[in-house]
């Protein structure tokens, strides 16, 4: 298992402690400028990484860039030019394009921190959705982990099955074949198309939001269809293990892809403690990155 | 053909028949005996002396006894055009032909594109008692080819397969996504090759006799481009596709291709396509105006050899009424479509007659084979299975006359031909619902 994701995983759980704690502030970054750079809308997760960088002690930005007037690539690069010069210790990049992010970093001499590019990849959910596991089940390794529904345009799709698979567990996913990619089995996981079958035995159930501003024609043909065969009610919810936990990385389309019950289930569903690990673990990547005053290298996640 | 009944109990015994049974190769003399709804017994040992006391006897005079015929292109134009045809009068024509299954197009008003009418067809059919019917449902909803219908729950109501009916579904991206979503459920898509923009405003096939005549001309190109563009896609998706009733020599041949290829592509034809050419619309015909048009003679070969050589899984009757008002206009204004439900036997063992296909391959391709495309439980003999039964004479000569039909709508392409086989009994479910008068 790889040293840096669990030193990550464990240097979050200090910051849970401390996020739980009247006084949430400390110092450790002070003097350090972040800038949250969201191309994209985003609450949560900017807010995540807003509260992250000041509970450190550092000095956060946010700025929305609206995309939809620009040719991209161009964009990118020239706000990634701009800002640099005003030496920001870490950029916190989310972006519409698959790709954006690599870009942005390769003009920059700061740190970058990937919050998210377009169908490709959203590490900071796959570390929040690993040590939220971690926390409830003590382990990854061997675990049975069902990631269900929008596989096709899902950026946390590709980080957990990144992560998940490099931690041990085993992954499925179920999706009807319209919101699956093509070869998506060569990522390491299982695929069903029947939520029954794929959801047998599992110990997490990781419920994914239908993107439907992401969709261009027919991937399914009604909502009420879709819920009938992929939405998680406790009628499928019974064939996974029955201490299996539910997750949902938000936001969520209650009556869509999960029902109203089942997400506040609040035994089995550990939706709320996503969000809670989310400002520990982007606080932990945070210190990772810039917290060494030595100057040493700065890395990107 | 007498009955005698001293009856007592459900069970009828068949004698004196030949049994003929494709899907287990069976030609021989024998009788078979009904109990009830399903079959109890079949084979050489069940004789005039060897029945049950208790049942009553029908005897069969040597004609041949086979499952039930089995039909996956039929439009029944009820909910929404009961003055062209109903499922009462699809019903009695279908019994009439020997056909105790029927698949019905979704091309209705409304259109089969909800669970509530796959369930009122399959309740009203139920209800009648005769054929038993099938639904498609659509592919798209409205069959306007933009937006998928509910398949998932279709299939769940009852529907067999998807399909848009007379129409391609015209866009590639909706094709490819149908075949996607469909096998997530492992339902079978059905396709009408005809790519809508190329066969627009044509009334018959394009060539020498469309020139003569001065009507527009739908290429055969329209068909064999759909053809080839799906198989491409059935490649890409891993989906199962069926095509209905081909017409031309080079869609015959890409499903060929495909089929060696190992994709899971089939097709069937319709009689018109293979007993007769372009040439039968004479002086404009419009009971000759059919959708796929009638082609050219080397096209009508080409069917024959595809069913020779099993490209062509099945034969469907693609029963289309059309009552007069729709069909007595100048050719290119006629409605397309002909009814082919009394005489998709007669004309099917016209293949038999000519020498091309042993009589027990024709039955394959209207009895086990569309049973086992549409997956069916239906086309064959076999103990415990429903009692569909069709008796005809593979001989008798008799003339197709508009007229005499139990069609509600008359239009048959087949008027005043001459053929040879006739239905003599049809049961459905070990009900005699049909028998030959006179």
């Amino acid at each position: 298992m790889p040293p840096e994701i669990s030193l990550l995983l464990d240097r979050s759980e200090s910051y849970v402690a401390q996020n739980r704690r009247a006084d949430k502030k400390q110092s450790l970054l002070r003097g350090r400028t972040i800038i949250n750079l969201f191309f994209e809308a985003s609450t949560r997760t900017r807010t995540s990484f807003e509260l992250a960088g000041k509970r450190l002690g550092a000095d956060v930005i946010n700025m929305s860039v609206s995309t939809s007037s620009v040719r991209k690539g161009e964009t990118v690069i020239d706000t990634a030019m701009t800002l640099n010069a005003m030496h920001p210790d870490v950029l916190i990049v989310r972006h519409p394009e698959s790709g954006a992010v690599k870009l942005l970093s390769e003009k920059v001499n700061c740190a970058v921190i990937n919050a998210g590019d377009g169908s490709h990849e959203h590490p900071t959910q796959a570390l929040l959705d690993a040590l939220t596991i971690r926390r409830r089940k003590g382990r990854l390794d061997g675990l049975k982990v069902a990631i269900c529904g929008d596989i096709l345009h899902s950026r946390v799709a590709r980080s957990n099955i990144h992560l998940l698979n490099i931690m041990g567990a085993r992954v499925r996913v179920v999706a009807p074949r319209t919101l699956l990619p093509r070869a998506v089995e060569r990522l390491g996981v299982e695929v069903y198309h029947d939520m029954g079958e794929g959801l047998a035995g599992c110990d997490i159930v990781m419920m994914l939001r239908l993107q439907t501003e992401r969709m261009q024609g027919n991937y399914f043909p009604s909502i009420r269809e879709y819920f009938h065969f992929f939405g998680l009610d406790y009628e499928k919810l019974g064939r996974a293990s029955a201490e299996a936990l539910i997750m949902h990385p938000g936001p969520m389309n209650r009556g869509v892809e999960i029902d109203s019950l089942v997400a506040d289930d609040y035994g089995r569903s550990v939706i709320r403690e996503q969000v809670e690990m989310g400002v520990a673990v982007r606080m932990a990547c945070l210190e990772l990155l810039t917290g060494d005053p030595a100057g040493g290298d700065r890395g990107n996640i | 053909m007498t009955t005698k009944s001293t009856a007592t109990g459900p069970r009828v015994a068949y004698v004196n028949a030949r049994l003929l049974d494709p899907a287990s190769n069976l030609d021989q003399p024998g009788g078979l005996l009904t109990d009830g709804e399903s079959i109890a017994d079949f084979g050489p040992h069940v004789t005039p002396s060897a029945y049950p006391a208790d049942a009553e006897m029908v005897d069969c005079d040597g004609y041949c006894l086979a499952p039930g015929l089995v039909d996956i292109r039929v439009q029944l134009r009820e909910p929404g055009e009961e003055h062209k045809g109903t499922l009462a009068s699809a019903g009695r024509a279908a019994t009439a032909g020997g056909i105790t299954s029927m698949v019905c197009l979704p091309n209705t008003h409304p259109v089969i594109d909800d669970m509530s009418v796959v369930e009122f067809v399959a309740r009203r059919a139920r209800l009648l008692g005769l054929t038993k019917v099938y639904p498609y449902a659509a592919v798209t909803k409205g069959l306007e080819g933009n937006s998928l219908a509910e398949i998932g729950m279709l299939a769940e109501a009852g529907a067999v397969a998807f399909t848009d009916g007379v129409k391609s579904v015209a866009s590639a991206r909706v094709m490819r996504q149908a075949l996607q979503y469909a096998r997530t459920f492992d339902v079978l898509i059905v396709e009408h090759a005809e790519e809508p923009t190329l066969a627009a405003g044509g009334a018959m096939n394009a060539g020498e006799v469309a020139t003569r005549l001065g009507l527009v001309g739908i290429p055969r190109e329209a068909e064999v481009i759909i053809v080839e563009r799906d198989i491409h896609l059935v490649r890409l998706t891993g989906g199962r596709l069926h095509f209905a009733h081909l017409s031309t020599t080079a869609a015959i041949d890409a499903v060929r291709l495909a089929k060696r290829g190992g994709l899971a592509v089939t097709c069937d034809t319709a009689p018109p396509y293979f007993a007769m050419n372009e040439n039968a619309i004479g002086d404009y015909r419009t009971f000759a105006k059919l959708s796929p048009p009638l082609r050219a003679e080397e096209d009508r070969l080409a069917v024959i050899e595809g069913l020779l050589d099993g490209t062509i899984d099945a034969i469907a009757s693609d029963h289309a009424p059309e009552d007069e008002d729709a069909k007595r206009l100048p050719f290119a204004q006629a409605a397309f479509g002909g009814i082919g439900l009394e005489t998709l036997l007669s004309v099917s063992l016209e293949l038999h007659h000519n020498g091309h296909l042993p009589l027990l391959d024709v039955l394959r391709l209207i009895t086990c084979n569309p049973a086992n495309l549409m997956g069916l439980p239906a086309g064959r003999l076999a103990k415990g299975a429903r009692a569909d039964l069709t008796l005809f004479d593979p001989d008798r000569a008799w003339q197709v006359r508009e007229h005499e039909l139990y069609s509600k709508s008359k239009n048959t392409p087949f008027d005043y031909r001459p053929v040879q086989g006739r239905v003599l009994m049809t049961v459905v479910d070990g009900r005699r619902v049909f028998a030959l008068r006179g």
